[in-house]
């Protein structure tokens, strides 16, 4: 690999004006973070985080609806980031119910083998994990499980930025592992610089560097950085497990507006497996906590340290807002790496 | 949530599971996403394999993945 020096030296060579790109990944974050990266990067040149973590950007009417389930006597399952987001009324793990921590969705199943209670997995997740759930739901399991389909894709909302503006972005670095599954024919009609981008502080440097390259040079295209484990099809055979189970549908994100196109519905012949149906539930628009401003660090307008109750009211241990519970919450990945500007 | 970790694949079992090894823990994972077999390895994501890897990307990504997800889960 290339040592991070020269690229870094490279990169401040080249940098001549104000630069912002946006990466989509919570993993990327973490690891600029942990390298203190943006401490080496030239003055102009700044790098924010986009709606890359799939906790955050649930909306906290979709929560509500776990926690409707949850009193509704089903068994939830999930991941162990989304137990921990505030809803309404409390967060999963915090009221009480028979709330499940479970690796993936195939966990979930198997306790809805064991058990005559109704199980419902909070199915959240983009590209990536999506498959996972189609593939487990080809299975047929049994009838006592369902889903709660909280699933995006991220073009949809690269394209929603896109056309706002407000985050004035030069580019954005394309999240690896979405692109491991979905590869990056899709982004290509993006008139703006894109690079795939790996994980390691060098990687995210090489990626900057190209980004500034291209926008210096006047390109607009997709170029891969991170060939080690994306090729541009992804993987065709998970991609066609997700369609055959899921089509896209009109959803709301935290901190966005509905985004036409950018949520996973269960088709029809899977309906039996939809926990929003199967129980009657609602999902309702929910105004977001007063001084909580996640909405604006989802969009690449707001650091967390902009946030008034960021490591006061707001910590890691008492989570207001979503992105200070994730592993892959900008708010909570610069609360532990204490980030500055 | 949005881990992924190379693993070598050790056995494929009925059912599309497959036992693969992170080097220094071995676990189940599902198979359905992929066409592998015993020796290749894989990006392994919520119980998962998501892609297959070549052998030198699977163990120079591990190596970088290690470091970042422990400074993640501190
Ligand atoms: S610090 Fe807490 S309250 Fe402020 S934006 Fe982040 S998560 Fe929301
Ligand atoms: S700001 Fe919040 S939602 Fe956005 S990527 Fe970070 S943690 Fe996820």
């Amino acid at each position: 690999m290339t040592g991070g020096k020269e690229i870094a030296q490279a990169l401040k060579k080249e940098v001549d004006r104000d630069y912002t790109f946006m990466h989509i990944c919570g993993t990327h974050e973490a690891s600029i973070a942990r390298s203190g990266l943006r401490s080496v990067l030239p003055e102009q040149l700044k790098i924010v985080m986009g709606p890359g973590c799939p906790v955050c950007i649930t909306p906290q009417g979709e929560i509500d609806a776990a926690l409707e389930l949850a009193e509704k006597d089903c068994i939830i399952a999930t991941y162990g980031d989304l137990v921990r987001v505030p809803g309404t009324k409390g967060a999963l793990e915090s009221v009480g119910k028979d709330v499940k921590i479970v690796q993936g969705v195939h966990k979930a199943v198997e306790i809805a083998k064991k058990t005559d209670r109704e199980v419902v997995f909070i199915s959240v997740g983009f590209e990536t994990t999506a498959p996972t759930v189609a593939a487990t739901l080809l299975t047929q399991p049994p009838e006592n499980f369902s889903i709660l389909c909280c699933h995006r894709f991220v073009p949809p909302a690269m394209e929603f930025l896109l056309s706002q503006g407000e985050a004035k972005l030069d580019g954005f670095m394309l999240p690896g592992h979405v692109c491991v599954v979905a590869g990056y024919k899709e982004y290509e009609h993006f008139p703006v610089p894109q690079v795939v981008a790996g994980f390691e502080p060098d990687d995210i440097l090489l990626g900057l560097l190209m980004l500034v390259r291209q926008v210096k040079e006047g390109r607009a295209e997709v170029e891969n950085a991170y060939p080690r484990a994306v090729c541009r099809d992804g993987n065709p055979k998970a991609m066609a497990m997700m369609h055959r189970v899921f089509e896209p549908c009109d959803v709301e994100w935290r901190g966005f507006p509905v985004i036409p196109g950018s949520g996973l519905r269960l088709r029809k012949e899977f309906e039996q497996y939809d926990a929003q149906k199967k129980f009657a539930i609602e999902i309702r628009h929910v105004e977001k906590h007063g001084a909580c401003i996640c909405d604006r660090v989802l969009r690449g307008i707001a650091d967390p340290t902009d946030c008034k109750l960021f490591g006061t009211a707001c910590t890691p241990r008492k989570p207001v807002g979503p992105c200070m519970v994730s592993h892959e919450g900008a708010c909570k990945i610069w609360a532990l790496y204490n980030q500055k500007k | 949530m949005c881990i992924a970790v190379p693993a070598e694949v050790l056995e494929i079992k009925e059912g599309n599971i497959g036992v693969v090894d992170y080097g220094d823990l071995r676990q189940e994972v599902r198979l359905d996403l992929v066409d592998v077999e015993v020796g290749e390895f894989v990006l392994v994501h919520v119980g998962f394999a998501i892609q297959k890897l070549s052998r030198e990307e699977a163990l120079e990504t591990r190596k970088i993945f290690a470091v970042v997800y422990a400074a993640m889960e501190e």
